[in-house]
């Protein structure tokens, strides 16, 4: 049986009026795979997302989620996505529960159901106390353990992380990556987690640098150490980055 | 995704939008001030300004705050179509409006649920205006109760969907206060809200086919004559139309293909 990849992106670009913002990406997550998608501000990254959600929608290119066209098959693609998005995205007015019941209902799951994923997932991320507390009151980075607990409510298979580590200290960032490559490792689950912070490339994480909407590289963060001939994946990054603007 | 599905998604958004209700009591009373401070005073002052003769749902001369009641109804109705449009555009700044965005229900669903959840509120709303206007003795028949609810909903509906239009159209929370200057004092004013159009035809043509265009002045028109349990078939069908053509307009600039947000994006 063929595993399609849980997100293949070929040949995507896009562009705002004249401005060109991405150009012919390509590359793909497995299932299971934890994929850090490297770019400095302005690289194209939050694009690429809103173009995987379809909050905007790919005009050259083609983007499949578990093979399927995202234009053809909107729906049942949302359905197999997860995200935490790079703006907040709770509504403080309501408390944690709630967030996660208009979340839930958002994908048509019933109330009992929501209940009992809710309860189970706020758990993991260590918040079933402040379950009925209204999410003004929580910190940054409790907010962003509400948001991955929310985006894996409905079972998603894929999740996009549109870098989730913003303004967090080093223990809340620390929590994200961890509980995220257990989710990849432990649940096949895979993720794409778009950042500028390069210490957030693991070992054995793969890497996509995007560079002024163009990919640099893909490959295993150690492979792409020896393709440039580096000792940090710092020094491979800058090297990527630069390779062809001095050319 | 099956009925069910649909109909959980629409209760998740109803709950939402009544929890927000719920936490903003002020905009509760505020709605009900506001048409209530014409009713006091405005209608007070023009009592014996404004003559209306018999004209038709009255069957006898009627004294210009009963004339203006189904305005001021109406001016509740047309807030609340304006705070489902602010609160999109809150929603879209505070980035709440992504997670609906990425549901896969269908937008034009989730648009439609986000309309129907404010038309609850806003007959709501409606409905204790009239029990307080008692008061004022404005008392329709006891079935005019009941007879003026389709014409409610069908009035907030319209102006629901256009509030949901100009959420599309509107770049920031800023540009709201634009939207009280150009769409609801114009709308309101230019109506038959204050002052029957047989005054407004005698003052300026130009202004009585405006204010026949208006689709508020239908809204005014069907909510008066449902009052008496009378239908005003052209304000209905005015309606119906507008409706259409306003949410059809809203979910095609909440569309990712072909609307404005990603216009929007590009600045």
């Amino acid at each position: 049986m063929t595993v399609h990849p849980a997100l293949s992106i070929e040949g995507l670009g896009h562009r705002f009026g004249p401005r060109r913002v991405l150009n012919n990406v390509s590359f793909s997550v497995m299932p299971g795979d934890f994929t850090v998608l490297l770019g400095l501000n302005g690289a194209g990254k939050t694009t690429l997302f809103s173009l995987a959600t379809r909050l905007y929608v790919q005009r050259e290119g083609m983007i499949r989620i578990f093979g399927m066209d995202i234009r053809e098959r909107a729906s049942e693609c949302l359905q197999r996505i997860g995200v935490v998005f790079q703006q907040p995205t709770l509504d403080l007015d309501l408390t944690v529960e709630q967030n996660l019941f208009y979340h839930a209902s958002l994908h048509g799951l019933s109330h009992r159901n929501a209940a009992e994923r809710g309860a189970v997932e706020i758990e993991r991320v260590g918040l079933a106390d402040q379950r009925r507390d209204k999410v003004r009151q929580l910190s940054g980075g409790q907010r962003r353990r509400v948001e991955i607990a929310r985006c894996l409510l409905h079972r998603p298979r894929l999740l996009l992380l549109d870098e989730p580590t913003v303004g967090l200290d080093i223990a809340s960032r620390q929590f994200m990556l961890d509980r995220t490559r257990r989710l990849c490792r432990e649940e096949g689950i895979a993720a794409l987690w778009a950042t500028h912070l390069i210490d957030e490339v693991g070992e054995g994480a793969r890497v996509v640098v995007l560079h002024k909407g163009e990919v640099r590289a893909v490959g295993e963060a150690g492979q792409l150490l020896g393709e440039t001939r580096t000792p940090s994946m710092r020094a491979a990054f800058e090297t990527l980055v630069q390779e062809r603007e001095a050319a | 995704m099956k009925a069910i599905h649909y109909l959980r998604c629409f209760v998740g958004i109803t709950a939402r939008e009544w929890r927000r209700f719920l936490n903003q009591r002020g905009r509760f009373f505020s709605a009900l001030v506001r048409p209530l401070v014409w009713l006091a005073i405005f209608a007070a002052g023009f009592h014996f300004v404004l003559g209306v003769s018999i004209i038709p749902p009255y069957e006898t001369y009627i004294p210009y705050d009963v004339y203006i009641a189904p305005g001021l109804i109406a001016m509740v109705l047309l807030f609340n179509g304006m705070l489902i449009s602010l609160s999109m555009v809150y929603d879209r700044e505070m980035g709440s409006m992504r997670i609906l965005m990425v549901s896969p229900l269908p937008r034009w669903f989730l648009l439609t649920a986000k309309l129907l959840a404010g038309v609850v509120l806003s007959v709501i709303q409606a409905y204790a205006f009239l029990a307080i206007a008692l008061l004022w003795d404005i008392i329709p028949p006891w079935y005019g109760y009941i007879t003026v609810l389709p014409a409610l909903i069908l009035a907030g509906l319209m102006m629901g969907a256009l509030g949901l239009l100009l959420s599309s159209a509107i770049r920031q929370l800023e540009n709201f206060a634009s939207v009280m200057n150009f769409v609801i004092f114009p709308m309101f004013f230019a109506s038959s809200a204050l002052y029957p159009l047989w005054h407004v035809k005698e003052a300026s043509l130009l202004l009585y086919y405006v204010c026949q265009a208006n689709p508020f002045t239908h809204a005014v028109e069907l909510i008066r004559f449902a009052l008496y349990a009378r239908l005003e078939p052209v304000s209905a069908v005015v309606l119906v139309a507008a409706t259409a053509i306003f949410l059809t307009l809203a979910v095609y600039g909440y569309d990712p293909a072909k609307g404005l947000m990603q216009r929007r994006a590009a600045d």
